[in-house]
């Protein structure tokens, strides 16, 4: 096989991986943000504290990785609510700036307290066997954890189109994101609809953290960095889009893998160059309502 | 002579409602014209897309004989295009006194001045407060518009559309909103215009339609009814049947948190 | 009675004595809002006063000054304006790197017309990114600021060999200020150079937000749809002033690059960006002093926080930040201005009001 396959099937493979965790991570806080339009500077955060759970879960109770990530993700979901309900909720109607203080806020917060708990040097992960190793193709071998990523990230996409697409929930959140107005009027309750999604965004999130260390390794600053990714994500896809978010996910993790590959040195050039052209044409992204 | 306003065969549709379908009118100078229909007719709608704040699929404005279709708020303001808002759209956090020079200064370019305090200009706050003066706002003029009750607050929204002195008014429901103790005040304003601005006023109140207008355009749907006197509308079995017969309909509506 | 006959003067014929005054009053309320106070002198006497009480202290007090100038650039459009961004580090960024760059590989060692240069390119900066970015609101602008930002920053990564990348361009050397007055070590020259040119600036910015201009600007925070209905040119103005806010973060970011005598990529950080605005909200925006007090409030307490933890300072800005929206959205400034009212210092406009209730209708 040429080298330029094999770089490309590389990219490729790699860039799925990351679009998988990109898209768990940030589907949450898209549609969140389509149904409330709140900017929630502090989503990285959840993401990290779901991080820092599946760290000490394993490390210190000895659970399984699996196991970890569906507590961490269960505890932070939960956690979530009382945010929302004392929090978030008072600031709905607030301006975006107010929303982007108390939300910068929390994360500064968060961080500090990932710092003080679990120190500044960056945190790995203990893989069972089965996520150990390499998968051969023949031509290549791939991790085999990247492999899970992308299975794992499949799933979930298949589940919430379901629920998204087909279940009455779904067409509720659907119907809110739409049109706020119309869904109140005809008696949708969507300060609950907003809540579970929030919890289940923040939920998501937190699964994509713990799912992030044996990718990147985990350190507090997890929040800022990757919450700028997320952001970037969610608003080149459109507000509350699956689909944007899904398609916004892809482009940016194959893009950013492709140029890492490629052009090293040009860092994250490529992406913010894209999202810059991007919402420069589609200022409310691939799917979002103008 | 051109008309003031003149609108054809308007379009603009959000998603798969078309709530503005192939509208034309027209007022000439000094027209005293009243726009009326159901909730939800295309009457809001219709003064944005006549002063821009949307762009209209299909169709031209004519402002004085000049297109302006494509033409920015801005321009059509310039061009003596003056409107009020159905639901209040002030500087709640200035007093009563900065909202009309903000109207002035923009009119007269003073607003692009850099190095001049603000207020220095004896004319202008002298013309802001005639413009308070007519409508009896003077009193009011250092409060800050938030502190001002409703009523008091709808008459700022009429005193800034003056202040810019239109050749053509568009009152988006003027009174709506104010209890009907109160709402005279500002009719009586309404029915004191210059005579020689053209005024297109959006009303639910069939006893101001009727003592006000000269003209009454129903919109339906999207569309043109009918236009004519206030007696052809009157006597129109059809137009009864579609809006007046819902006017206890529609008032009930607006009782009940209408915006 | 007296109420009654002046009401009763009053409506019969507006152009009396009466009303005369009414208007005078009204007037002089609008232009004496503008008038220098006392007051106003406090920050400026603060500032000499520790030039004479803490001479050792005169590096750190020049960076203070110029986040001072930073946060007051933002003020411009954030809190007169409205325009939120996390991307004015880019500004500040421009303008570092361009008396940087003119000092390390052009030998443009001269600082005064070094900070013109910086406000030249930073301006033409904004004026371009405004152009183009200034359109979108909300989400889109945020992430669009902030990516420009950060694209700058890695711009200068891919030509490390200009920008000296991460590890910047020390050692520069610029010329005696003025030809004349020497850097020393204790940074003398620096503190009262920056503070002049604060001062210089901040009477410029003065002028503006005080002008119709700054009126206008106010006008498209407080309701822009009102501002383009009454035909105002809303783009145009927002790119004006985001031009100028920019050259001024220019002309901080070439100060410090001057004051330390070194420059690296961290001036784009998104940290930059957060920073500047968390002082300027912690201050109060759109109170221009709200940025003094914010920039050396935050500057003086981050320095002494930090060398204590710096883990606890950042939990402590944070938890600042949440107190501040909740409990005090106008800033330390606002506070001071509510306890102000509250205890009657304040009663000015109120008297004005009480006088005009005596000739309601
Ligand atoms: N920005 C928008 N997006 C989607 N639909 C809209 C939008 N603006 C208006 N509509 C819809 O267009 C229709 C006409 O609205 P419009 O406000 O013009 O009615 P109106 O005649 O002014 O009614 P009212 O008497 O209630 O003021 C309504 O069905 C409304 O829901
Ligand atoms: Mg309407």
């Amino acid at each position: 096989m040429p080298q330029f396959a094999i770089i490309a099937v590389s990219i490729l493979f790699d860039g799925l991986a990351y679009a998988m965790f990109l898209f768990i991570t940030s589907v949450g806080l898209s549609v969140t943000m389509g149904l409330m339009g709140f900017v929630n500077l502090a989503h990285g955060a959840f993401a990290m504290a779901g991080g820092y759970i599946v760290v000490s879960l394993t490390r210190n109770l000895g659970i399984g990785f699996a196991p970890s990530l569906a507590i961490a993700a269960v505890v932070v979901g939960a956690v979530s609510v009382i945010f929302e309900r004392g929090l978030y909720r008072r600031l709905y109607k607030a301006t975006d700036l107010e929303q982007v203080l108390l939300t910068i806020g929390l994360a500064f917060m968060a961080i500090a307290t990932a710092t003080y708990l679990y120190g500044p040097i960056p945190k790995s992960v203990p893989l069972p066997t089965w996520l150990q190793g390499d998968i051969s193709l023949g031509f290549r071998a791939f991790p085999t954890y990247r492999a899970f990523l992308i299975v794992l990230g499949i799933v979930l996409i298949s589940v919430l189109w379901y629920a998204f697409e087909k279940t009455n929930i779904g067409a509720k959140i659907r119907a809110a994101v739409d049109n706020r107005r119309m869904a109140e009027s005809v008696g949708i309750n969507v300060d609950l609809l907003f809540t579970l999604t929030f919890a289940l965004g923040s939920g998501l999130a937190a699964l994509g953290g713990g799912l992030a260390i044996q990718l990147f390794g985990l350190s507090p600053s997890f929040a800022v960095l990757y919450l700028v990714l997320f952001l970037i994500v969610v608003a080149v896809g459109g507000l509350g889009s699956l689909k944007g978010t899904l398609l916004a996910a892809l482009v940016i993790g194959v893009i950013d893998t492709g140029g890492k590959y490629l052009y090293a040195e040009a860092g994250g050039f490529f992406i913010y160059a894209i999202t810059v052209i991007v919402l420069l044409i589609k200022p409310a992204g691939f799917y979002g309502r103008e | 002579m051109t008309a003031a306003l003149q609108v054809q065969n308007l379009n603009r549709s959000f998603g798969a409602l078309n709530v503005t379908r192939d509208v034309t009118m027209s007022l000439e100078r000094g027209a005293r014209c009243a726009l009326i229909g159901p909730n939800g007719a295309g009457k809001t709608t219709l003064v944005n897309l006549i002063t821009g704040v949307l762009k209209p699929s299909s169709g031209t404005v004519l402002l004085n004989g000049v297109d302006i279709t494509t033409s920015s708020q801005a321009t059509r303001a310039r061009g003596g295009l003056a409107r009020t808002f159905q639901i209040n759209q002030l500087f709640r956090g200035l007093s009563v006194l900065e909202n009309i020079c903000m109207a002035i200064g923009e009119r007269d370019g003073e607003n692009s001045n850099m190095w001049r305090s603000a207020g220095a200009k004896r004319s202008v706050i002298d013309e802001a407060l005639d413009h308070l003066d007519s409508l009896r706002l003077v009193d009011d003029a250092l409060r800050l518009v938030r502190e001002l009750p409703y009523g008091r607050q709808r008459l700022v929204e009429i005193a800034i559309a003056l202040a810019q002195k239109p050749r053509v008014l568009l009152l988006d429901e003027p009174a709506a909103g104010v209890p009907s103790s109160e709402s005279h005040l500002i009719l009586d304003v309404v029915a004191n215009l210059d005579p020689d601005i053209a005024v297109l006023i959006i009303e639910h109140d069939m006893d101001v339609v009727f003592r006000f207008a000269r003209e009454i355009i129903v919109l339906v749907q999207g569309a043109v009814f009918t236009q004519g006197t206030p007696k052809e509308i009157m006597s129109n079995e059809d137009v009864r049947a579609v809006y007046l017969g819902q006017e206890g309909h529609d008032a009930v509506q607006r009782g009940g948190g209408h915006v | 009675m007296a109420a009654n006959e002046t009401t009763a003067a009053a409506m019969t014929s507006p152009r009396d004595s009466e009303a005369i005054a009414a208007r005078d009053r009204a007037a002089e309320y609008l232009v004496s809002r503008h008038r220098y106070r006392w007051a106003e002198a406090l920050p400026w006497l603060a500032c000499i006063a520790v030039f004479f009480l803490f001479p050792d202290r005169l590096t750190f007090g020049s960076q203070v000054l110029v986040m001072v100038l930073f946060a007051l650039s933002l003020d411009l459009i954030l809190g007169y304006a409205g325009i939120v961004t996390l991307g004015h580090a880019a500004f500040f960024g421009i303008g570092a790197y361009t008396v940087g760059l003119g000092a390390a590989k052009f030998g443009w060692t001269e600082p005064v017309s070094g900070l013109f240069a910086a406000f030249v390119v930073a301006s033409i900066a904004g004026f371009i990114t405004g152009w183009f970015l200034l359109r979108y609101r909300g989400l889109t602008l945020l992430m669009l600021t902030l990516a420009t930002a950060i694209m700058m920053q890695e711009a200068g990564n891919l030509r490390s060999d200009l920008s000296g990348g991460y590890d910047g361009l020390p050692g520069l050397v610029f010329d005696p200020l003025l030809g004349r007055f020497d850097y020393d070590l204790y940074g003398h020259t620096n503190y009262v150079y920056a503070l002049v040119v604060l001062a210089v600036v901040f009477y410029f910015v003065r002028r503006i937000v005080y002008s119709p201009f700054g009126q206008a600007l106010t006008g498209i925070r407080e309701n822009v749809r009102r501002m383009h209905a009454i035909g105002s040119p809303v783009h145009w103005r927002l790119v004006t002033v985001y031009t100028i806010a920019a050259g001024i973060a220019g002309i901080a970011g070439a100060l410090f690059t001057q004051t330390n005598a070194y420059v690296t990529l961290t001036v784009f950080d998104f940290e930059n960006s957060a920073k500047v605005m968390v002082m300027l909200i912690l201050g109060g925006t759109g109170r221009l002093y709200g940025a003094f007090l914010g920039a050396a409030v935050y500057m003086v307490l981050e320095d002494y926080f930090s060398k204590l933890s710096p883990t606890f300072w950042q939990f402590g800005i944070g938890l600042l930040l949440v107190l501040a929206v909740l409990f005090a959205r106008r800033g330390v400034l606002g506070l001071f201005e509510q306890a102000g009212a509250y205890f009657g210092k304040d009663k000015n406009l109120d008297k004005n009001l009480d006088k005009n209730k005596g000739t309601k209708p």
